[in-house]
């Protein structure tokens, strides 16, 4: 089932394309990444999804209901640009927020200070946000985040500013909400920062998608068939189904090389012919690309071709 | 409670306990009557201790004979007036009052001489001085004895109070609706000079702390824009009603203590404004003055709930038109001194509004640029009111209040739409063009 799945959205700004027909299924309790270059319309996309703006043509479905002002408090969002009154006390910021998401004033100040605790953070419920440091402040934004445990958490470029350590917080933090049953949409252009969590992709480009799935099924599919191989002694691999693509020796002796597989040649039959000759492996192991490889692959080709259209 | 209610709420407290809110709320009625109390205190004191002026008179046809009084000391000089001028010009004499031989029937040619421009209170108490004069000398000419003109004055004097009561009423009953339109318009006008600029700096603070974007996720833009407005509205109308308590309450004390009571106040005033004569009449007289007496029956006549009602509608819809414009112009940049390019076509209409009020309306409150400064709606809420205290003609008055209300609402509908995408916008350069494609743009 799908929490959220969305139906030919279109935008337009003053003639700049922002989303062209867009189709997106987020798959409950996932960890979704929405990916894509600077502009290509991810946020457009997201304050859409959060009622900010409107699209000018298309359908959201919210756990299969239309997109309604009820979803409010079934969605929690932390936007890229984040900030908070800096004059205003913490937990005074945190009831408003929470009330605004539709909580009452009992429950939401329960759960501030179940978070603060949480965070270890009890002593800054009186401090006014002007004297906390950044790293502080994101955690109290994080909190205004999630702290109405919405079923749908939206984080735009959400490790942007956070030192190692609270973004690692903060990874636990999201694994331990998917795990309750939140899904959760990461919107980044740094791909490598949220690749590892991530299990379902979708890419953005020029306000249209270009490929989305299962991170694990996207990966198989643009798998380069290349084998690194660490080895001692010497190979051939002249043969209709293997390619030597390059072979350094290392100053240890180690030979290292890459072994493109022909179509429908496994790494087992690489493996076998390797062994019968007369080498020592040392590793083996497949070349995997990053989203990052296929996002610049897709990209290219994609403005290749757009370049030859026009 | 509803979104707006809790956007008002923030708005009003967050403001509400900053200390500079504490701090200006008792200082500004605490400096109020001491500035008053120092100005009634030197006055009074300056009539006390003023000194009397030499005025030198030459007097060509010897027709006058005038008295001395506390203020001016009248000394005649024997010369002609070149030679006069001479002595004036190197003496301390305040002026020289040159007065040519003349036909009583139709007096001309007097000059009153002075160091500096004399003040206006000055040249009319001399112009009273003579017209008296000249008055009386008449009257003798017309073969009336100087017992019978003595007797006469007496008489005079005391028709001159019946006439001057019923001229007087009218008069004074300007000065009160002068003073009535003096304070309402000035009100109107700080209320959302001030106010409205605090919406705007709300605004901008949203924006550049960046917490607009997680806020509008759970408010419509034009809900938190109307929160801000009415939570403004409410400390502003909260700090007011502070204000005139305790400024009423101090100016009270303050009086008190510099030991003023009504009396020497309006003596005070009466001498003020230059219409005391020489002798004047004791404590009990003006008490028992007809004047004060009939001042105090228009104080007490005016239409208190009607002028305070208009008063309430026009604050409140004036403030919503100007408070929903700052906010529009808050939205569309990004620190505030990028923000004054865009403020003066805003309080233009207000400036305009509070001149046209003292320089059109007050002196002919149903003139033509009075109508229209009071039917349109930037400047309506200023002019209106100040109109309203002379009486104003009740279609005139549904007239701007129905296109006031349009106004508002137009105002706020623009101001919303320029709102929603302005407060989105980061780093852009707005101009008026590009507000304008905003007001244009489906979100």
């Amino acid at each position: 089932m799908n929490i959220l799945s969305a139906n030919k959205l279109n935008k337009t700004f003053h003639k700049n394309v922002a989303l062209r027909d867009l189709d997106l299924e987020i798959p409950k309790q996932s960890i979704f990444g929405l990916l894509g270059p600077n502009g290509a319309g991810k946020s457009t996309f997201i304050r859409i999804v959060n009622q900010i703006i409107n699209s000018d043509s298309g359908n959201i479905f919210i756990n299969e209901q239309p997109l309604a002002p009820e979803h409010i408090g079934t969605i929690g969002y932390l936007p890229e640009e984040r900030g908070l009154y800096k004059k205003m006390k913490v937990g005074d910021q945190l009831l408003y927020l929470a009330q605004l998401k539709g909580l009452t004033k009992k429950e939401a100040k329960i759960r501030i200070k179940a978070w603060l605790e949480r965070f270890e953070a009890t002593d800054w419920i009186n401090k006014k946000v002007e004297g906390l440091s950044k790293g502080m402040q994101q955690k109290v934004q994080f909190i205004a985040t999630v702290m109405h445990e919405p079923e749908l958490i939206i984080l735009d470029e959400p490790f942007s500013g956070f030192d190692p350590i609270n973004a690692n917080l903060i990874k636990d933090e999201i694994l331990a909400l998917r795990e309750k049953g939140s899904t959760i949409i990461f919107s980044t252009h740094r791909m490598e920062s949220v690749e590892e969590l991530c299990d379902h992709i979708a890419l953005i480009n020029k306000a249209e998608k270009i490929l989305d799935g299962e991170k694990v099924a996207i990966k198989e599919q643009f798998k380069s068939h290349i084998f690194e191989v660490a080895y001692t002694g010497n190979i051939i691999t002249a043969n209709e189904q293997f390619d030597l693509l390059s072979s350094n020796k290392r100053p240890d002796g180690v030979s290292v090389s890459k072994i493109k597989l022909a179509e429908d040649t496994s790494a087992n039959d690489l493996l076998r012919s390797l062994m019968d000759q007369s080498v020592n492996i040392v590793s083996f192991q497949e070349e995997i690309p990053s989203i990052s490889d296929i996002f610049i692959k897709l990209v290219q080709g994609n403005n290749v071709e757009n370049e030859i259209v026009a | 409670m509803s979104k707006i209610g809790l956007v008002i709420k923030r708005e009003f407290e967050s403001r509400v306990k900053k200390k500079s809110f504490l701090l200006a709320t008792i200082l500004v009625p605490l400096l109020f009557p001491a500035v008053i109390g120092v100005m009634v205190y030197f006055a009074i004191e300056e009539q006390k201790n003023a000194e009397q002026q030499i005025v030198y008179v030459v007097d060509e046809g010897n027709d006058f004979e005038l008295e001395d009084d506390k203020k001016y000391a009248f000394t005649s000089l024997n010369t002609d007036l070149e030679s006069a001028k001479t002595t004036f010009n190197e003496s301390e004499a305040y002026a020289l009052l040159y007065l040519p031989k003349m036909d009583l029937k139709d007096p001309q040619g007097m000059v009153l001489y002075a160091k500096k421009n004399p003040s206006l209170q000055a040249s009319s108490y001399f112009e009273n001085k003579i017209e008296s004069h000249i008055r009386d000398k008449k009257l003798q000419a017309s073969g009336i004895s100087e017992d019978q003109l003595a007797d006469l004055k007496t008489n005079i004097s005391l028709r001159a109070v019946n006439i001057s009561e019923s001229g007087e009423e009218k008069a004074s009953s300007a000065g009160v609706a002068y003073g009535i339109a003096y304070a309402f318009s000035l009100l109107v006008y700080l209320f959302v000079l001030i106010y409205g600029n605090q919406i705007m700096q709300g605004v901008i603070e949203e924006k550049s702390s960046k917490i607009v974007e997680i806020i509008v996720s759970s408010v419509k833009p034009f809900q938190l824009m109307l929160g801000k407005v009415i939570g403004v509205a409410s400390v502003g109308l909260l700090q007011f009603t502070i204000w005139v308590v305790l400024i009423f309450v101090l100016s009270t004390a303050v009086l008190t203590i510099f030991g003023l009571n009504p009396a020497d106040m309006q003596s005070a005033q009466q001498t003020m404004s230059g219409m005391n004569g020489a002798d004047q009449e004791s404590v009990e007289a003006i008490m028992n003055n007809p004047e004060v007496n009939q001042m105090m029956q228009i104080v007490y006549d005016i239409p208190y709930v009607y002028y305070l009602s208009v008063f309430i509608f026009f604050f409140v819809s004036g403030y919503l038109l100007y408070g929903a414009l700052f906010a529009a112009v808050g939205s569309a940049v990004d620190n505030v001194s990028d923000a004054q390019q865009f403020t003066l076509p805003i309080t233009l209409p207000m400036i305009i509004g509070f001149f046209g009020t003292f320089m059109f309306v007050m002196p002919e409150p149903d003139g033509n640029v009075s109508f229209w400064l009071s039917i349109i709606p930037f400047t309506s809420p200023i002019a209106m009111m100040a109109r309203v205290a002379f009486g104003v003609p009740t279609w005139e008055l549904i007239l701007s209040m129905v296109l006031m209300v349009v106004g508002f609402l137009a105002t706020i509908w623009i101001a919303g739409r320029i709102y929603r995408i302005g407060i989105l916008m980061h780093g852009t350069k707005v101009n008026f063009k590009t507000l304008f494609k905003w007001m244009r743009t489906n979100s």
